[in-house]
């Protein structure tokens, strides 16, 4: 257990276009131990990108090239697709935006829950059941016994999201990767699910990478923050310095969300002229 | 005169009730926010206004004059709407040109090719995105064509449904900016709904925060401003948006 | 040509027509690239250059008899030979394409836009106009296409004209349903209620902001059905309820040639040749306009 956790050189994603084809994500390189690294970026910056890339669910025609990707001494990019299918979810897992998208709506709760630890490992139904109702109650479902047995257009956002959030920790991985898990959510439930995730975390200590469009929310959740932009690494700095961050872009980001306590008269915007076109 | 008058309003989708007995009172030249979750029906209230939620009772006026259940050319000219999805806003198969066009179409109004270009200069668009599809145009720039839309006839109230709540950051800056100089340059008024309350901190005047589709609280920007909002839901809404600063 | 070509795909076009001639041309090179549209455009092209140039094209009159050379094998001097009548079954088959293009033009041009509309009144106000209309669409729609159609040129009289009239009436109801299951995913789409809210009344929103939208996937069933339409009016020709002999018809060729199928097989096969080559040719051009058209495959951007 010697090294980093996940350790990315030169990780580059490119998309063919008509007009040829495009980097969104340039070479960009990062290691992770068993930290909370929260990646920021506006839309098109290649941070939700870099997520996918390390699970390897970019799909063709898109292209993934990296010098190195190692993931506790795995080469992922070495790994074949059957191989990559036990690493996902076991050992490696993703929320995603969304859990109405990301959950069957066919399938109750727990059964969905279930499943995603019996793939990895089998065991009796029952002791099943009682393990995804501990879960249920970790991520602080009241009711697990009633939750459990509902479906998902049955159950709110949040506690969608909850649900998600169980289900990609049950096998209990080294790391979860999520992407802008509560941009979905009312900001007094975003809260909620944050500090859970948080909480699980840092509790088993695993490893996490936080995507957000969202400065403040990955300063307060995150020990480490990357910022992207146009699919390179602007500034990368330690969460509790982001005031002191550098780079202009960074800098002009900060700068241009409202406070509660706004009196400027005028926002400040970012010169766009002076990074890549988006 | 008011700009917006609600009294006992009751706002109904099929057999639920989603707003219960909202009266509120905006005058000319206000920027109001109705803020709240969702569900709280705050956008209801925004598309009763506008004549897209037509199953309401109780009255509404609009600058003095009741307003009917359905959309109506004369209140076209008096109250626009911006909407929160700029992906969703624009007719796919139409050029920019085409739809700032449209309105002055529908009123038989002259001078089309001056006024598209007055304001498209108006809300910061360059012409040459004047015959562009909306897929050739950025999230941002949607928005803006979405706004100019709205202003073609002149209006003087806008219904601004979560306008920045689908843009990043940096676009969510331009496009207040805009609205603020907008409102300055041409003396609107104002109806945001929104959950963002840096946002209302920005561009308004005055607030009502609601909850389950009842207003809890009515208050002035600067108790937003201050942390002072009386009610106890106000206070739990604020400490949780309190240092989040959410751009969506 | 590339000047031609930079001012077509244009970033920024200058005027209205710049925009929509910019538009029409990025389709139609994405069309261009599939291999199967291309070739069915082929055919198409080749049908309607074959009907303009007919009597060009045909080395005999289509209906003059010459009973010395009935019933000839194809040859060098009767490429596809000839019927019963001596009539050369090449020049039948050229002319035959005028009435083929004309059924399918006809019927595409009277099915499609009452199909269009009814679908797209049906969907934007929904309720009661809804349920009225979709019920008299499902009722045409129960019915097999080619019985309905026989009862109608048996009401009306046999004929080309009855017979176009009775394919359109059977037409339609499918693209009222398409173009209403269009209209029911956008009808509450902010774009609409935009316009609402700019007074525009009901007929101007179907008209000039829903109809556009639907209008593609009704032009992509249009094009899939043509090989359908072709084979019901040759249906009709073939039991003698379309187009009336002489008429170089390809179905009523079919049906005069049956007699003889055995023996001279050309007589029946070479008009069913045209007809499976026409249709083939709608299918892949279809198949080609749906990949390029359709919003739902594109909007993956």
């Amino acid at each position: 257990m010697t090294g980093p956790l996940l350790s990315i050189k030169n990780l580059t994603v490119t998309f063919p276009t008509p007009k040829g084809p495009v980097d969104v994500v340039r070479g960009i390189s990062f290691s992770l131990g068993r930290e909370r690294l929260g990646i920021v970026g506006e839309s098109g910056s290649g941070k939700s990108m870099t997520g996918r890339s390390i699970l390897k669910l970019i799909r063709p025609p898109g292209r993934v090239t990296a010098d190195e990707m190692v993931f506790d001494g795995i080469d992922l990019m070495a790994e074949s697709e059957r191989r990559m299918r036990a690493l996902r979810g076991a050992r490696i897992s993703m929320v995603m935006q969304d859990p109405k998208f990301s959950l069957n709506p066919v399938m109750t709760v727990g059964e969905q829950i279930g499943e995603a630890l019996q793939t990895h490992r089998p065991m009796p139904r029952r002791q099943l059941r009682a393990r995804v109702l501990e879960m249920l109650h970790a991520v602080r479902i009241n009711e697990p016994d009633r939750v459990a047995d509902l479906y998902p257009h049955e159950v709110s956002g949040g506690m969608g999201q909850r649900v998600m959030i169980a289900m990609m920790l049950i096998p209990e991985p080294d790391l979860l990767i999520a992407d802008e898990p509560t941009s979905a959510l009312d900001v007094s439930v975003q809260a909620q699910v944050l500090d859970i995730i948080d909480e699980l975390v840092t509790g088993k200590g695993m490893g996490l990478i936080l995507i957000s469009h969202d400065l403040n929310m990955v300063a307060r959740y995150c020990d480490r923050i990357l910022v992207m932009n146009g699919g390179e690494i602007v500034e990368e700095c330690a969460a509790r310095d982001l005031d002191k961050a550098r780079h202009p872009y960074t800098r002009g980001l900060l700068a241009a969300m409202p406070r509660m306590d706004e009196d400027r008269e005028e926002l400040p915007v970012l010169d766009r002229t002076a990074w890549a076109a988006t | 005169m008011n700009a917006i008058e609600l009294t006992h309003l009751d706002i109904a989708y099929g057999p639920t009730r989603v707003v219960h007995d909202v009266s509120l009172a905006i005058a000319e030249g206000e920027s109001f926010a109705l803020v709240g979750e969702s569900g709280s029906g705050k956008s209801t209230i925004l598309k009763a206004i506008a004549g897209l939620a037509p199953d309401w009772t109780g009255e509404i006026s609009v600058l003095g004059s009741p307003r009917a259940h359905r959309p109506d050319r004369g209140f076209a000219k008096s109250c626009q709407m911006v909407f929160q999805d700029p992906y969703g806003s624009l007719h796919p198969r139409k050029t920019v040109d085409d739809c700032l066009a449209e309105p002055l179409a529908v009123h038989g109004l002259k001078g089309r090719d001056g006024r598209v270009k007055a304001v498209l200069a108006a809300v910061g668009l360059d012409q040459r995105f004047r015959f562009r599809y909306p897929h050739q145009l950025s999230g941002g720039q949607r928005q803006r064509v979405a706004i100019a839309r709205a202003l073609m006839l002149e209006p003087r109230i806008l219904l601004l449904d979560e306008p920045t709540s689908a843009l990043d950051v940096s676009v969510q800056a331009e496009i207040l900016n805009l609205l603020k100089k907008l409102r300055r340059e041409q003396g609107l008024t104002y109806l945001l709904v929104t959950h963002n309350l840096p946002v209302v901190s920005f561009l308004c005047d005055r607030l009502a925060v609601m909850r389950h589709g009842r207003i809890v609280e009515v208050a002035h920007v600067e108790a937003l401003k201050r942390g002072a909002l009386a009610e106890p839901y106000s206070r739990e809404l604020y400490a949780a948006s309190g240092g989040t600063l959410q751009p969506a | 040509m590339s000047a031609v070509r930079d001012w077509l795909l244009d970033d920024s076009p200058s005027s209205r027509l710049q925009a929509s001639l910019g538009r029409t041309w990025r389709s139609f090179s994405a069309l261009m690239r599939n291999p199967l549209a291309v070739a069915g455009a082929l055919i198409i092209l080749a049908l309607i250059v074959m009907a303009i140039f007919a009597p060009l094209i045909a080395p005999y009159s289509a209906t003059g008899q010459d009973l010395a050379n009935r019933l000839m094998p194809p040859s060098a001097i009767h490429w596809m030979g000839t019927d019963e009548l001596g009539r050369d079954i090449f020049s039948r088959v050229v002319y035959g394409s005028r009435i083929t293009l004309m059924i399918v033009t006809m019927v595409a041009v009277i099915s499609a836009p009452i199909g269009l509309l009814v679908g797209a009144i049906s969907g934007y106000f929904g309720g009661w106009a809804d349920r009225v209309l979709m019920g008299i669409t499902d009722i045409f729609l129960s019915m097999p296409k080619l019985i309905l159609a026989l009862a109608f040129v048996a009401a009306l009289g046999p004929g080309i004209e009855n017979a176009i009239i009775a394919i359109a009436i059977t037409a339609w109801p499918v693209y009222a349903r398409i173009a209403r299951a269009e209209t029911i995913t956008f009808r509450d789409s902010e774009f609409i209620a935009a316009v609402q809210l700019q007074g525009a009344s009901s007929a101007r929103i179907i008209l000039r902001h829903v109809l556009p939208l639907c209008a593609s996937s009704t032009i992509i069933r249009v094009t899939l059905d043509m090989a359908g339409i072709i084979l019901t009016a040759a249906g009709l020709g073939f039991l003698g309820l379309g187009a009336q002999p002489p008429m170089p018809e390809w179905g009523a060729m079919i049906s005069s040639g049956r007699n003889f199928i055995l023996d001279q097989w050309w007589v029946a096969t070479m008009p069913g040749f045209a007809i499976i080559a026409v249709s083939l040719g709608f299918c892949f051009l279809g198949d080609g306009l749906r990949d390029v058209l359709d919003p739902k495959q594109r909007d993956g951007r």
